[in-house]
């Protein structure tokens, strides 16, 4: 009882809210990029916020339905259609036994979380479902999901086929097409030229080709360092920004080291991953500096808004 | 003198100088083993590197004030009672030597390939850091004498428990990875074992011997440990 994979797509794993309490053994935490969809599709479902779904990436994978299930589908808007037929994210959706959910054109961002009602089931490895894909471990067998796997579910929904056709206030999920990510200075911020810095927040950057769950490799203008300086390898996270010695910027994104030796001029704050989990190669991103307090006030605005969405749902289910 | 200062919005940075040295390790070490012992609220995991310990913190829980205070107080009180004996632990490493790059090692320093063997397993080593992939250790303490440049160009492919040495440092690959590193041997051991209770085989702040094996011996510590 679960579904089948018909075409992998892109790149599609199962992930959560990712693996804590290991990066000191070098065990990185891996997660689903865009963490805010994950955990609306599960409320969606009055699943766990951290349930494991799966995070399918532009081009999306082709997924057939071998038993009935309530679904959710969140995140970047790919054209989900199920036998064909559009079918809406950002609500439950019963997918009948036989049917077939495939993915059509990129409208908005680049990668959809599918969660089901129960969740899958696997095995967690280090106290998550995570897949750590350079290692081999965590998810479905430690890597993403191939031709002709199989997943199958903890439950099946087993309420009528009603309809769920109750719409929900979203505001709370970002819109996508902005260009402007809002940092924190890094911890080598300092150590850049004032030309560089300020080239920094005036030009655009473009993501490269070079991008992935480990990291974006941008392109744009150099950054310079006042003098060079070799650096002692030390933590970093998902959203710092990194400079190699070419000048160029890359940015972490979940799947990165859990250290790094080269300058962190820059630090993504955690309310904005989600609009830089769902962009693609090609973008352009302006970086717009903040202070620490407005970077937490964003998320706890935004924990605020999960909070009341979690009642408004709870109430549904009841 | 020690710095603290925030790495984005849910973590703080606590740096101990810009040297390495045993007694920065010292205090990093002591650190986490305060952390280990007197957690505080949001608190989510720390990583200690070479001269810093990263912490990182829930920022719906605390704030990054309150977060830097009780750093703060945990330092001083630190300060106070002084750094942890060194208690290390000390792990040996069975190595089969004779890895591809032996003989380069060996040419590169002038010395026979027995002489690096020799000074390789006669250091004691400390675990500075483990990253750059799960398990993989930061050693310190290479002889100079053997101390040699990355390869020009990183093979596509290294295999776990491979030896290998990278400027002044030494360190074992601990998975299959692509890697620069000069390969004198192989260690029969699982450096890192996601199944495992504790599945990195080596923790910061631990000592590290190598002890030269044949190749019979090599075969039996594998069938070991995989569980023959």
């Amino acid at each position: 009882m679960g579904i089948k994979i018909i075409k992998a797509g892109l790149q599609t794993t199962v992930q959560d809210l990712g693996r804590t309490g290991y990066r000191k053994d070098g065990i990185i935490v891996s997660g689903a990029m865009d963490t805010l969809a994950l955990q609306i599709g599960n409320l969606l479902l009055g699943n766990e916020m951290g349930e494991a779904g799966l995070e399918c990436t532009l081009p999306g994978p082709k997924i057939l339905f071998e038993t009935a299930q309530l679904v959710a589908l969140t995140g970047g808007d790919m054209s989900p259609l199920v036998d064909g037929l559009t079918v809406k994210m950002w609500r439950p959706v019963y997918v009948k036994k036989g049917s077939v959910l495939s993915f059509g054109a990129a409208v908005q961002g680049c990668r959809t979380y599918l969660t089901v009602f129960g969740g899958f089931k696997l095995h967690a490895v280090l106290g998550s479902y995570s897949t750590f894909l350079k290692a081999g471990f965590g998810g479905y067998k430690g890597q993403a999901l191939k031709n002709e796997d199989t997943l199958s579910f903890n439950r099946i929904y087993k309420g009528t086929e009603k309809l769920f056709n109750w719409s929900l206030d979203l505001k709370l999920y970002p819109e996508l097409d902005g260009e402007m990510i809002r940092v924190l200075k890094g911890p080598e911020y300092h150590l850049f030229t004032e030309q560089s810095l300020a080239l920094l927040e005036e030009e655009k950057y473009q993501i490269t080709n070079d991008a992935d769950r480990m990291g974006y490799r941008l392109q744009g203008a150099a950054l310079r360092m006042t003098e060079a300086k070799e650096m002692l390898s030390s933590a970093v996270c998902f959203g710092t920004v990194q400079v190699t010695p070419d000048g160029s910027a890359i940015i972490l994104m979940a799947d990165h080291q859990t250290t790094g030796g080269y300058p962190r001029v820059l630090q993504v704050i955690t309310a904005d991953l989600t609009r830089l989990a769902q962009m693609k190669s090609g973008q352009q991103i302006r970086f717009r500096l903040v202070t620490l307090a407005e970077a937490r006030a964003a998320l706890l605005l935004r924990e605020k808004q999960i909070k009341q969405l979690k009642q408004a749902i709870t109430f549904k289910y009841i | 003198m020690n710095k603290i200062y925030p790495l984005g919005d849910s973590a703080i940075v606590l740096e101990f100088g810009q040297e390495i040295s045993e007694e920065t390790h010292q205090l990093i070490h002591t650190v986490c083993l305060f952390l280990d012992e007197y957690s505080f609220e949001g608190f989510i995991e720390y990583v200690p590197a070479f001269t810093t310990v990263t912490i990182f913190y829930d920022p719906l829980v605390s704030d990054y004030q309150a977060t830097e205070s009780l750093l703060q107080e945990m330092l001083e009180e630190i300060a106070e009672t002084g750094a942890e004996e060194d208690t290390a632990v000390t792990v040996e490493i069975p190595v089969l030597y004779g890895g591809p790059d032996l003989s380069f090692v060996a040419a590169h320093a002038g010395l026979t390939e027995e002489e690096v063997i020799n000074l390789h397993t006669s250091g004691e080593y400390l675990v500075h850091m483990i990253g750059f992939a799960p398990g993989f250790p930061y050693l310190g303490g290479l002889n100079e004498k053997i101390a040699v440049p990355r390869k020009q160009t990183p093979r596509n492919s290294v295999p776990a428990g491979s030896v290998g040495i990278a400027g002044q440092q030494t360190g074992i690959y601990s998975i299959e990875t692509p890697g620069g590193w000069q390969i004198i041997g192989q260690t029969p051991l699982d450096l890192f074992d996601a199944e495992r209770e504790q599945p990195s085989l080596l923790r910061a702040g631990n000592k590290v011997r190598f002890v030269a094996i044949d190749a019979l011996e090599f075969q039996m510590l594998k069938g070991e440990v995989d569980g023959y």
